[in-house]
């Protein structure tokens, strides 16, 4: 940490420089040059503030960050050797926040699914939406995103297609000299009456610090069916801050699952708004905290139409001094009717010096509507450990099988084989301390 | 459903019963707050030195702080140095018997149903009836006295038990612990003041009844109830107020000391004046309550709020020593433009300790109804076991629930779980009853009793029946 003492982040000269080397269309540089006022204005966030307060971002805060210039390099076999799934459809591979054409593959899409970088398809109908969804005010890290705004991942689904194969995104962060800032950003828009599954991979590797900096916006419209997936699989010494957000339109259905297995610090937030009668929502969450991981959750459900369902669920197990926060915000606005949201946090604590902050939040202008929120924090039940010993399995067996009987319901809703398969065979191996 | 609003509304419309102004003679302090207001007021109770230096380091806190702003209820900000300090009825003489008190109090008290002699023939129970600040009689004191029981006003107490009250008073709620309580340990005027000996069963009920009077005069309450060793009391406390245009600020402590193995049951019905439809006038409520359990104690807060404009109040208990309880139940009801942001913090320090949260919210009308909660598990808090629900009942399409807990667990031997439902009087249920011959009104009632009955029945007897009177008043039949 010494270093950051005597070289302090310096964001506004790496802004310009970002500006003069990556040009945009007008409504975009105005957008970028904005979203940079606003950062500066905002700083990073402190625990002084209420949706910080549990989550001290003071670490990333004092590393000098640089965003990386030039075109990165990454061999297949250092790819190989990060485990992410193999889900054999189309793939963009991002190394440090830039598209790596040579690592990707888009073939075998049906007509009418694109799949493309961002920089590429700026020139299109897609700069319109970028930034419409993840709006940068009060939120300092979309800000810095959206001020570096220049790659990414775009996915284009026509109305009335089906994408029968995942989409999957690799955000890789390859290290650097210099601690590394990776900003990616996915803008997904299904056409009407579409379905498509989309699954976000983050990770990186060395011996540095790196922040991955992620905006994630989704337009569902009418009917359509979207899946998303994120796995966040940082390195001990990345930090992961993820901000997705979702507009859904009349009898949409999105769901999407939050998979966090390492980072030192690790945010996920998730925004959606049910903005059509009839749409349905899914957030589930699972995440692995062990070491000094600060594993953080944050997730706003937003009812702005009447008759929609949501539905929540994350679980965590949390080991060895490793944190987690979760805060779920369900919004029901007024004329809201027929809501049906129901929300659920379950902490499960390994060890002694794990920790939980779990604030699910409930705010209700509408009258004829079913809300539920439950949380539960707790240890695994000495009565089953001792069923189990008496059954002949050992302490390290009974207490496997029980963290895996723990998160069993939330592997079942991944409709994804390759995914479940290998967070099966983690949440397996993962060996528990005793005691 | 269109006569069942209708009944709602005519219900909700229904005149606060209990507003009424009664005419007293006051001695009032002139408007506004400094040093020497607050010289002023401990001069006029003739306080002790320490007692007047921990005002005005209060004070010197208070100045330096800034108004909460993070609670959800929104209010026109208060003028403070618009408010006088004291009040007090003109002392004509020392009062020795009931018949001595003023008998336009006496009369206020008998509209209110709570005639002293009546409660004292009758009903057993000993009230200390404060008349805005300063405590007009004392009941059963002599009874009391022979088990070694002090109950006393605040004022009575400074005079006759300073190393008693020297040594509790703000160790439960520090005079700097936050804006109201700063406030209030400035400038509190009088209050209700408990010491319940070791190994002492208190015999009957405790009781006080605020109320606030005379215009322009913001009633700071200060609570102090000790329970020694192994004992165990039972203290009531109601409020009602009479009705005002302007707005009236309210701001008490209670605090509450259980040592080892002692039992304190504390009861609230609070039913200030909220206001009327279009929310004007109506108290300030803005209160801070916390308990202190050592080895074995328990405390138990239950509370029933119908009354205030803006109700602000987190009954706490810090569960300090080994195997020590805390409970909480609560129904807070708001209509019309009420509005409410309260709960409870339990904060677990000890081993084995355990806590249970019921709280129940109804909102009608514009009624905004705020659970906030904390569970702290503490690093050393080995077993300890927390269990919270919130209910909330929603009548009417622009009333709104919100709920906030938050849960921080620091140990893993302990459970802590957490519930949460948000609802509405469905219409089959009034369906089913209007089909077995009740009234629309009837089955409301019923239904929303239904709802609030884990909390009623922690109530004392005496306090029920006037909850489920409140609660018909603000509330019955509002359910479309």
């Amino acid at each position: 940490m010494s270093q950051a003492v005597t070289a302090a982040p310096d964001y506004a000269g790496q802004f310009a420089a970002w500006s003069r080397a990556v040009p945009l269309p007008a409504s975009l540089a105005d957008l970028r040059r904005d979203a940079f006022n606003t950062f500066e204005q905002l700083g990073f966030p402190t625990t002084r503030l209420e949706e910080w307060r549990f989550t001290n971002v003071a670490l990333i805060a004092e590393v000098p960050f640089v965003v990386p210039e030039g075109d990165p390099s990454l061999s297949r076999e250092s790819l190989e050797e990060l485990h992410l799934p193999r889900l054999g459809g189309a793939e963009l591979v991002f190394v440090n926040g830039r598209l790596a054409p040579g690592l990707s593959s888009t073939t075998g899409l049906p007509d009418g699914v694109r799949v493309v970088g961002l920089a590429e398809a700026i020139t299109g109908e897609v700069a319109g939406r970028v930034g419409q969804l993840a709006s940068v005010g009060g939120q300092a890290f979309t800000a810095l995103n959206t001020a570096f705004l220049g790659d990414g991942a775009v996915v284009e689904v026509d109305d009335g297609v089906v994408a029968e194969t995942p989409i999957h995104l690799l955000f890789v962060t390859s290290p650097g000299a210099a601690p590394v800032l990776s900003q990616p950003r996915v803008v997904v828009s299904a056409g009407a009456n579409s379905q498509v599954r989309i699954v976000e991979s983050h990770a990186g590797g060395g011996e540095t610090e790196y922040l991955s900096n992620a905006v994630t916006e989704v337009w569902a419209a009418d009917n359509a069916v979207v899946d998303h997936y994120s796995v966040v699989r940082e390195a001990d010494n990345g930090f992961h801050v993820g901000q997705l957000v979702a507009q859904l339109g009349r009898a949409s259905n999105f769901s999407s699952h939050a998979i966090t297995l390492g980072g030192a610090i690790v945010r996920n937030e998730a925004r959606v708004v049910l903005g059509g009668e009839g749409g349905e929502c899914t957030l589930n969450g699972l995440y692995l905290g062990t070491g000094r991981q600060l594993v953080d959750n944050q997730t706003t459900i937003d009812h702005a139409m009447p008759h929609c369902d949501s539905h929540e669920l994350y679980k965590g197990i949390l080991d060895g001094r490793s944190r987690a926060v979760f805060n779920g915000k369900i919004v029901v606005r007024l004329d809201a009717q027929k809501t049906d949201a129901k929300q659920s946090n379950k902490a499960l604590l390994l060890s002694e010096d794990a920790q939980v902050t779990t604030k699910p939040q409930l705010e209700i202008f509408a009258d004829d509507v079913k809300c539920t929120h439950g949380a539960t924090v707790g240890q695994l039940d000495e009565d089953a450990l001792f069923y189990l010993r008496s059954r002949a399995l050992s302490e390290e067996q009974a207490r496997q099988l029980l963290i895996h009987a723990f998160a069993a319901d939330l592997l079942g809703h991944i409709k994804l084989d390759a995914i479940r398969e290998q967070l099966d065979a983690l949440l397996l191996e993962r060996l528990p301390v005793a005691g | 459903m269109s006569t069942a609003t209708q009944t709602v509304e005519e219900l909700a419309k229904q005149d606060y019963k209990y507003g009424f102004v009664t005419d007293v003679e006051q001695e009032t302090i002139p408007k506004g707050l400094n040093e020497d207001v607050i010289r002023k007021i401990s001069a006029i109770k003739e306080e002790p030195e320490w007692l007047l230096e921990w005002r005005l380091n209060a004070f010197r806190v208070w100045s330096k702080m800034t108004e909460p702003e993070w609670h959800n209820v929104h209010y026109d900000k208060v003028d403070y140095q618009d408010i006088s300090y004291y009040s007090a009825p003109k002392k004509k003489k020392e009062l020795k018997s009931l018949d001595e008190v003023d008998p336009e109090i006496r009369a206020t008290f008998d509209k209110l149903g709570i005639s002293l002699d009546e409660q004292k023939r009758l009903s057993g129970v000993a009230v200390d009836a404060v008349f805005d600040s300063v405590s007009v009689a004392t009941t059963f004191k002599d009874t009391l006295a022979n088990l070694g029981i002090i109950f006393c006003s605040f004022s009575e107490a400074v005079r006759d038990h300073p190393e008693l009250v020297q040594k509790y008073l703000g160790t439960v709620v520090p005079h700097s612990d936050n804006f109201f309580a700063a406030l209030n340990s400035a400038v509190f005027s009088d209050g209700s003041f408990a010491y319940i000996p070791k190994g002492v069963k208190c015999p009957m009920e405790l009781s006080t009844y605020f109320r606030i009077n005379a215009a322009n005069t913001g009633q700071f309450e200060r609570t102090l109830l000790v329970a020694d060793e192994g004992a165990e009391v039972s203290y009531l406390e109601g409020c009602t107020a009479p009705q005002r245009d302007e707005n009236q600020l309210h701001a008490a402590v209670v605090e509450l000391v259980a040592l080892e193995g002692a039992t304190i049951k504390y009861s609230t019905v609070q039913n200030w004046y909220p206001g009327d439809a279009e929310g004007k006038g109506g108290i300030y409520n803005f209160v801070t309550k916390r308990g202190t359990a050592f080895d074995n104690a328990k405390i138990t807060w239950t509370q029933v709020e119908t009354g205030s404009a803006i109700t602000w109040k987190y009954p706490s208990c810090i569960l300090q020593g080994d195997n020590s309880v805390g409970e909480f139940y609560s129904v807070a009801v708001t209509n019309n433009r009420q509005q409410a942001d309260t709960g409870t913090k339990m904060v677990h320090l000890g081993k084995n300790t355990k806590s249970t949260i019921i709280s129940k919210g109804i909102s009608a009308g514009l009624g905004q109804n705020t659970y906030r909660g904390l569970v702290r598990i503490g690093k050393g808090a080995k077993g300890a076991r927390n269990f919270s629900q919130c209910d909330s009942l929603l009548i009417g399409d622009r009333c709104g629930a919100h709920t906030f807990p938050y849960l921080e667990v620091k140990n893993t031997s302990s459970q802590v779980e957490h519930e949460a439902s948000t609802s509405k009087i469905g219409e089959d249920q009034i369906f089913y009853c209007r089909q077995r011959g009740l009234s629309t009104e009837d089955a409301v009632n019923l239904i929303v009793n239904g709802f609030c009955k884990e909390v009623f029945r922690e109530l004392p007897m005496e306090f029920a029946v006037e909850a489920q009177k409140l609660l018909s008043i603000s509330l019955e039949g509002s359910v479309g």
